[in-house]
């Protein structure tokens, strides 16, 4: 079970009170009437599934309820940084 | 019975305190401190089960986690059974009642054992496999019969009464084992002020130093573990938990620890006290100190009862007064197999011989070995055993300088206790289940714990640091690191001075050579529990299973409850010799929590029973209760499913409820549903994004049903939004969907829309709800306020604030039956009061309450969807016929419109929600029911629609259906048929899904 350190609430708290939420920074396209189905097709259904570094989407359900992201490793599941929403990792794949 | 294998001094048992146990129906005595194996062992029970698969008999091996064979059924009542306990684990108490689990009749006489022993070399590994699968019919009869045969123990037939727990701990160091490394490990963490965990499986703390005659600054070493112990109960900050395993070690230092708390102490627990618990640990650092077990060899016949670990035997003499056999052979690759023979001859019992593989040794051991003047055979091996239920003799002979062949003639020499030594293996699982690879080490002869991304340290036997002054050094250190890294000073510590002992070289040996081929010879067991062979796993090395996970998966290796803690590495060396490989290169398995079986009652903990999932009521709940109500499970929540009547049948019910409905007026507990309390000068704007129609210009005092769909433009809640104030909105869901709905609109103001100032918080349980419905709800209504309920002042779609039964209401004039309705919310307190009062004045007017599905029949005959029953994720709203419900003026592309725009959702012929009416009036269509064009098509017949909703529709004298059919709006008036399970078929017409007050007038009057 995860120890997840919550950006908001400042505190590490357990996995139980948090929710993943997929992926983080899919960003909905401004203008979705712009996008062929092929594009809206991409934002919608396709996900990365890395082995390695991942960047995620949590919720603080059953705390504060605000969502961060988190970088994780998805071979040794260690979390390597939490950070705000709007907010870009500094750990990144290479 | 007289324990004929009791020595009358030595030990940690209390003579003094004798004790009674049953096992297969017999009594026996033991002595508190025992454990059932130990005490079985001082009585000469030698056979205590059966194997898995050739059915042969099986006595105790080994002393503690890693028996495969002593595995029984404990419990004195049919409530209390308990299976897979291991006896060597399970401390004696008075009026323990055990049984073997294999084995039938008996075990001592076994019908089963006639197959093994004639069917031995026709149930190779794969056998179950190869002879079973065919034909795949009688799967189910095979299985019962080999499950009765096999036979691993049962669950209780009856709820267990006791209680179990579970408790979050947190501390600086958590040190599993309280050997001479945990134990050294604790005390200097403890006196550098950690808060400090220590666990350990057995009842006390000491570890293999109780089971020795080794000696601490020249005293005996309990001593030292007596004085540490007693250290350590004096720190506020050291939580110290015996019978207590470390079973899994997960992500992020998180550990589960399985106290027995009261196993030892009867069959059911003492009054107000809990049997187990479950510690969930969040540690910072974590010291496995866990030690090792003794590997035994792998020779002819080695599951004889009377077979044995070395250690095992040296610690039923040390530790519990017991020598379980009267004339010993010892066979060893290393010098820690003589300590057996040793601690056998200060028993007074008879040395047969210690048998050495190899040439030469000399270190202390053997050289005190061979002071007592004990016979030792160098060179030579155990190749085989005689005997059936207990060893009566074994065959030496020299062999080879590798280990690989006999080279010498066979002597037989006369004996009933067989200890061997193969080495040891660390216990490595912990650092397994947190996903480290282990690796071997050729110094060592066995696999160590890999690299770890956990903030873990090791200690002792687990690094196959064997000797005790080893050990208490490493635990020091692994203390002073945890110390430093936690951010402590270093402690003070004196260890302790250990007997150091001179070691010859080990030899790395582990599947003994036969005369004969392995395939030929008598069995060699590499895994008793699963009864696993080294001819079983040369077959499947031939048979073309490479990869070690796969020879384990074919032959079963360490799929048993010990999860092959004695036979694993044997068996990769078996594996590894007949591919040709090292060890290494063969690689390992690796294990999985938990460390050792552990009840269901310790994971659920208090979360059974009323505990097991908690369950919502509304504020009215108790009348519901009172008056009959039928409940239907609504997500958490308890809804009325209906208010039978005395006599009434369900069908019976629904119509009446129905009929009121329309005639007269009903009443509906509406408190479930989901209400979010939405806010902000942006709040308007974002619900017009999350919805798929306008709200730009709804006023406040006035309500709008509003569909949600998904970014791929598929509908997923829908609900009546109401209009508080200018900024101010309060939106309702289906009851299910809730809290998926609250986390949809947060997620997107908080990572798409932050800019917009809006806030949410759900409010459901604030409000009760009380639907009034029917031609006579108004003049109801006007009874229990002073407010002007009439159409023109309170018009269809509006809400105000007034007073109902003098507390304050938000009443919203919406309906989902299609008749006049208002749906009374008041603080959730006050629920109960305006319900009764609605009650005692709806009397006159025929008030009738209903529940949720006279409201699934009453909105069916209305047409109207609910989200979950008649989409299914796969619907836009245009499937549904709600084209009305999209709008395509909002200048925000709201969430839905682009998806519902695909191709796919925009192409001919989808699947399209429709009414159904059956030819047959009486005819209900069951729901799930797939629809068919052609009913005489051949098998599989082309699908077009199913059936969503179903109905008897007492209002209209006939069933109403509602379903999707392919391309069904272009089809009204067709046919369609639903040919059922049963071999009927149901015909029905395609008709529009609103089947009752099309024009919707009764709503609006």
């Amino acid at each position: 079970m995860f120890h997840i350190y919550c950006p908001h609430c400042a505190e590490y708290r357990e996995e139980e009170e948090f929710h993943a939420k997929g992926q983080a920074h899919i960003a909905r396209p401004l203008d979705p009437e712009a996008c062929s189905d092929k594009e809206w097709g991409e934002y919608l259904f396709f996900r990365k599934n890395p082995r390695g570094l991942h960047h995620e989407l949590w919720v603080h359900a059953a705390g504060c309820r605000k969502f961060f992201n988190m970088t994780r490793d998805t071979q040794t599941y260690e979390i390597k940084e939490v950070y705000k929403i709007g907010e870009q990792p500094s750990v990144v794949a290479e | 019975m007289t324990q004929q294998n009791r020595l009358t001094s030595g030990g940690r048992i209390d003579r003094s305190k004798p004790l009674t146990f049953t096992y297969n129906g017999k009594q026996y005595k033991g002595y508190k401190g025992d454990t059932l194996a130990s005490a079985m062992l001082a009585n000469g029970i030698n056979v205590v089960g059966r194997s898995f698969k050739y059915s042969r008999p099986r006595g105790i091996i080994a002393c503690g986690a890693e028996e495969p064979n002593a595995v029984l059924q404990l419990g004195a009542t049919e409530a209390t059974q308990v299976p897979n306990v291991r006896a060597t684990q399970q401390e004696l108490f008075d009026g323990l009642v055990s049984a073997s689990t294999n084995g039938w009749p008996s075990v001592e006489t076994d019908v089963m054992s006639i197959m093994g022993k004639v069917g031995g070399s026709m149930m190779p590994p794969g056998f179950y496999y190869k002879t079973f699968m065919f034909p795949q019919s009688l799967w189910d009869t095979y299985e019962t019969i080999i499950r009765k045969a096999a036979g691993l123990g049962r669950s209780p037939l009856e709820n267990d009464p006791d209680r179990y727990d579970s408790i979050n701990q947190h501390c600086d160091v958590m040190i599993v084992g309280a050997g001479p490394a945990g134990l050294a490990a604790a005390l200097t963490a403890a006196r550098g002020g950690a808060r400090v965990i220590i666990a350990d499986e057995q009842n006390e703390f000491g570890g293999s130093l109780l089971n020795s005659k080794e000696t601490l600054d020249g005293k005996p070493a309990a001593e030292w573990v007596r004085a540490v112990v007693e250290e350590l109960a004096t720190y506020d900050d050291v939580l110290m938990l015996p019978r207590s395993t470390v079973n899994g070690y997960h992500d992020h230092n998180f550990l589960t620890i399985h106290e027995r708390c009261t196993d030892h102490l009867a069959d059911i627990a003492p009054v107000n006290q809990v049997r187990q618990r479950m510690h969930r640990v969040r540690a910072k650092w974590v010291v496995l100190a866990t030690g090792a077990h003794e590997r035994p060899l792998v020779y002819a016949n080695n599951d004889v009862p009377g077979c044995m670990v070395s250690g095992a035997v040296s610690a039923y003499i040390n530790r519990y007064g017991v020598v379980p056999g009267n004339e010993l052979v010892v066979m060893t690759t290393n010098d820690y197999g003589y300590q057996a023979a040793l601690d056998w001859a200060d028993a007074g019992r008879k040395v047969v011989a210690i048998v050495d593989t190899r040439e030469t040794a000399v270190g202390d051991r053997v050289e005190a070995a061979r002071k007592r003047g004990l016979n030792i055979i160098s060179g030579s091996a155990v190749i085989e055993v005689q005997g059936s239920k207990r060893v009566s003799g074994v065959s030496v002979a020299a062999i080879s300088a590798s280990g690989s062949k006999v080279i010498g003639s066979v002597t037989k020499l006369k004996a009933d206790t067989v200890a061997t030594s193969g080495g040891w293996s660390p216990v490595i699982h912990l650092s397994c289940h947190t996903g480290s690879r282990p690796i071997w080490s050729d110094e060592v002869v066995g696999f160590l714990p890999g690299k770890t991304v956990q903030k873990q340290l090791t200690a002792g036997g687990i690094n196959g640091q064997y000797e005790i002054a080893a050990a208490l050094r490493e635990g020091f250190e692994a203390g002073q690191k945890a110390l430093a890294e936690v951010g402590l000073a270093a402690a003070e510590v004196v260890l302790p001075k250990a007997e150091t002992l001179k070691l010859s070289a080990p030899m790395s040996l582990f599947h003994i050579p036969h005369l004969k081929p392995t395939s030929q010879a008598p069995k060699q067991f590499v895994d008793y529990q699963t009864d696993v062979t080294a001819a079983g796993i040369e077959l499947a090395c031939r048979e073309g299973f490479e990869s070690i996970e796969h020879v384990k998966r074919y032959t079963a290796m360490g799929f048993g409850t010990d999860q092959g803690k004695l036979g694993n590495i044997n068996g990769m060396a078996v594996a590894a010799k007949a591919l040709n490989k090292s060890i290494p290169e063969t690689g390992t398995t690796i294990f999985r929590p938990n460390y050792t079986p552990i009840s269901f009652g310790a994971i659920a903990g208090r979360n059974c029973g009323e505990l097991f999932d908690p369950k919502r009521y509304t504020a009215m709940h108790k009348w519901h209760v009172e008056h009959g109500a039928k409940f239907e499970d609504v997500g958490q929540w308890k809804r009325p499913w209906y208010f039978p009547k005395a006599g009434e049948s369900m069908q019976q019910a629904l119509n009446r409820e129905c009929l009121a409905v329309r005639n007269a007026v009903g009443i509906l507990d509406a408190s479930t549903l989901g209400k979010i309390d939405i806010q902000g000068k942006d709040a308007r704007e974002f619900l017009g994004r999350v919805y798929t129609n306008a709200w730009a210009k709804l006023a406040v005092g006035k309500c709008r049903y509003g569909l949600m769909c998904g970014e791929d433009g598929m509908v997923f809640d829908d609900g009546v939004t109401a209009c508080l104030g200018e900024n101010h909105f309060v939106m309702t869901t289906t009851t299910g969907g809730a809290a998926r709905v609250y986390e949809w609109l947060e997620i997107y103001h908080q990572t798409e829309w932050p800019e917009l100032e809006v806030y949410f918080n759900t409010v459901t349980d604030h409000w009760s709800t009380a639907t009034i419905t029917g031609p006579n709800s108004r003049k109801l209504l006007a009874e229990l306020t002073d407010y002007d309920v009439s159409n023109e002042n309170f018009k269809y779609m509006d809400w105000k604030q007034i007073t109902v039964a003098g507390v304050p209401a938000r009443v919203f004039r919406i309906s989902f039956t299609g008749e006049l309705s208002f749906e009374i919310n008041v603080q959730a307190n006050y629920g109960m009061h305006v319900w009764e009062k609605l009650h005692e004045a709806g009397e006159k007017y025929g008030l009738t309450p209903y529940g949720t599905e006279t409201m699934h029949i009453l909105r069916a005959e209305k047409g109207f969807i609910i989200a979950g029953q008649d989409t299914d994720g796969s619907v836009h709203p245009y499937d549904l016929g709600m084209g009305w419900c999209v709008s395509n003026q909002k200048p925000f592309s709201y969430i839905g419109k682009r998806g519902m725009n695909r191709a796919d959702c925009t192409r001919e012929n989808r699947k399209q929600l429709v009414g159904l009416k059956t030819k047959d009036p009486k005819q209900v269509i069951p729901e799930g029911a797939q629809a068919v064009l052609d009913p005489k098509a051949p098998i599989p017949m082309p699908m077009e629609g199913h059936v969503t909703s179903s109905y008897w529709s007492e209002n209209l004298g006939h069933s109403i259906a509602m379903g999707f059919i392919k391309g069904g709006l272009d089809k009204m008036g067709e046919t369609v048929y639903y040919p059922l399970a049963n071999g009927t078929v149901i015909e029905a017409e395609i008709c529009s899904p609103i089947f009752f007050d099309p024009k919707g007038e009764r709503q609006n009057v």
